[in-house]
C-alpha cells in the first residue's frame, strides 16, 4: 500500500531519481580525479614535446597550450601548438 | 601479536570516530583486548565519544616525547575492562608525531593488545600519514553522497600508493527510504564506483546521536540498528562470515506507543 502511495506522491512532486544524477556526476568527477597529473609532470611533457616538435617545425613557444580535457567518459590530453613555419632541413648528399 | 587497523575517510564528518568507538567496544565485548588510538592531534574527539574525557592525564605526544610511559597514558574503560584509549594531544599539532613514532608506538601496543584501532584525522596530509603508516588493515568510511565517495576514492588511491593492500569499506548513514525512492546512492552504486570490498553497512540511526550525547557506546543496545551493524563488522574482523544485514528500527507495540507519546 505504502508503495502505491509513494508512487502517487512521486507523480505530484519532483522527488525521486536524484541518485542517478549523483551517480553520473560522481563518475565524471572521478574520471578527472583519477587521471589528475601533477603540474610538474604536465610541464615536463610540454617541454619535451616542444623540443621534439622544434626539430621539424618552428613553433611559437609562448602560444603553446596544454590541458587535460574530460569527454563523456574519457580524458584527453589536448595540446595547442601554434606553428610559425617549417624548418628547412639540409639535404644529405 | 596484535593487528593494527586504521579507520579513515578523507572527508570529515562521515563517522570515523563513531566507527572507531563502536567497533572498538564491539571487539572488547567479544573478549578481545583493544587499544583505541586517537591520531587526530589538535582536534581530539574520541575521548568524548567514549565518555572518557575526564580521565585523561597523559596523551600520545607525552608518550612520544618521553614524558609518560605508554601504560600511564592508556585509559582503561571501566565498562569494558579489555578496552583502552590512548588520547590525542589537544594543544599540539600533527607535526608533533611522525609516522615512525606511530610505527614504534603500535609495535609496543601490539605486544599487549589483540587489536589497535587508529582514528585517523580528516584530510590527506601529515595526520593521515601518521595514522595509516603503522596499519596492517585500513577501513575506509564513506556516506552515500557525492563528496564523501569522491574523497573515499582519493583515499583508496593513496592507500594503494602506500602499499596498504588490505582495505575495506564501510558505507555509513544509509537511509533505506531514500534509496528505495531513488534519492540516495545505494550500497551497490557506491561499490560499483569504488573498487574495494565491503565490510559493513550502517543505517542512519538516531541512537548514534543519543549515545554520543551520553558518551556511551551503542553496541550493547540491541534496539539500535547501527549498534547491531557495528557488532556484525566486529565479527567480520574476527573472521566470521556474517551476511550483510540492513537492520531497521523495530516497530513493536512499545516503540509505536513511545512515538505516539512523543508526538503529543
Amino acid at each position: 500500500m505504502s508503495v502505491i502511495i509513494d508512487a502517487i506522491k512521486r507523480l505530484f512532486t519532483h522527488e525521486g531519481g536524484s541518485k542517478e544524477i549523483a551517480k553520473e556526476r560522481l563518475k565524471l568527477v572521478l574520471i578527472h580525479d583519477r587521471t589528475s597529473i601533477s603540474t610538474e609532470i604536465i610541464d615536463q611533457i610540454k617541454e619535451e614535446m616542444i623540443q621534439v616538435i622544434s626539430k621539424h617545425l618552428e613553433i611559437d613557444r609562448d602560444g603553446v597550450e596544454f590541458s587535460l580535457e574530460g569527454e563523456e567518459n574519457s580524458v584527453a590530453l589536448v595540446a595547442n601548438i601554434p606553428i610559425k613555419g617549417v624548418r628547412r632541413h639540409k639535404k644529405k648528399n | 601479536m596484535g593487528k593494527v587497523i586504521v579507520i579513515t575517510s578523507g572527508k570529515g564528518g562521515v563517522g570515523k570516530t563513531t566507527a572507531v568507538a563502536n567497533i572498538g567496544t564491539a571487539l572488547a565485548s567479544m573478549d578481545q583486548k583493544v587499544a583505541l588510538v586517537d591520531a587526530d592531534i589538535g582536534l581530539r574527539n574520541l575521548d568524548v565519544v567514549l565518555g572518557l574525557e575526564n580521565r585523561i592525564v597523559y596523551d600520545i605526544v607525552d608518550v612520544v616525547e618521553g614524558r609518560a610511559k605508554l601504560k600511564q597514558a592508556l585509559i582503561r574503560d571501566k565498562r569494558f575492562p579489555s578496552l583502552c584509549l590512548l588520547p590525542a594531544a589537544q594543544t599540539r599539532d600533527k607535526e608533533a608525531v611522525s609516522p615512525e613514532d606511530m610505527v614504534r608506538l603500535c609495535n609496543n601496543l601490539k605486544e599487549e593488545f589483540d587489536f589497535i584501532i587508529i582514528d585517523s584525522p580528516a584530510g590527506i596530509e601529515r595526520g593521515f600519514k601518521n595514522a595509516v603508516t603503522p596499519a596492517d588493515m585500513a577501513i575506509v568510511v564513506t556516506t552515500p553522497e557525492v563528496s564523501a565517495v569522491r574523497d573515499a576514492d582519493r583515499v583508496i588511491g593513496l592507500l594503494e600508493a602506500m602499499e596498504k593492500t588490505d582495505s575495506k569499506l564501510i558505507v555509513n548513514r544509509v537511509r533505506s527510504k531514500l534509496v528505495d525512492r531513488g534519492d540516495m546512492l545505494s550500497v551497490e552504486d557506491v561499490l560499483e564506483i569504488l573498487s574495494i570490498d565491503l565490510i559493513g553497512v550502517i543505517p542512519e540511526d538516531e541512537h548514534i546521536i543519543i549515545s554520543t550525547n551520553r558518551g556511551e557506546p551503542l553496541v550493547n543496545n540491541n534496539d539500535a540498528p547501527a549498534g547491531r551493524s557495528f557488532m556484525d563488522i566486529a565479527r567480520r574482523i574476527l573472521g566470521e562470515d556474517v551476511p550483510m544485514n540492513m537492520y531497521t528500527e523495530k516497530e513493536d507495540f512499545f516503540t509505536k506507543f513511545k512515538r505516539f507519546l512523543r508526538w503529543r
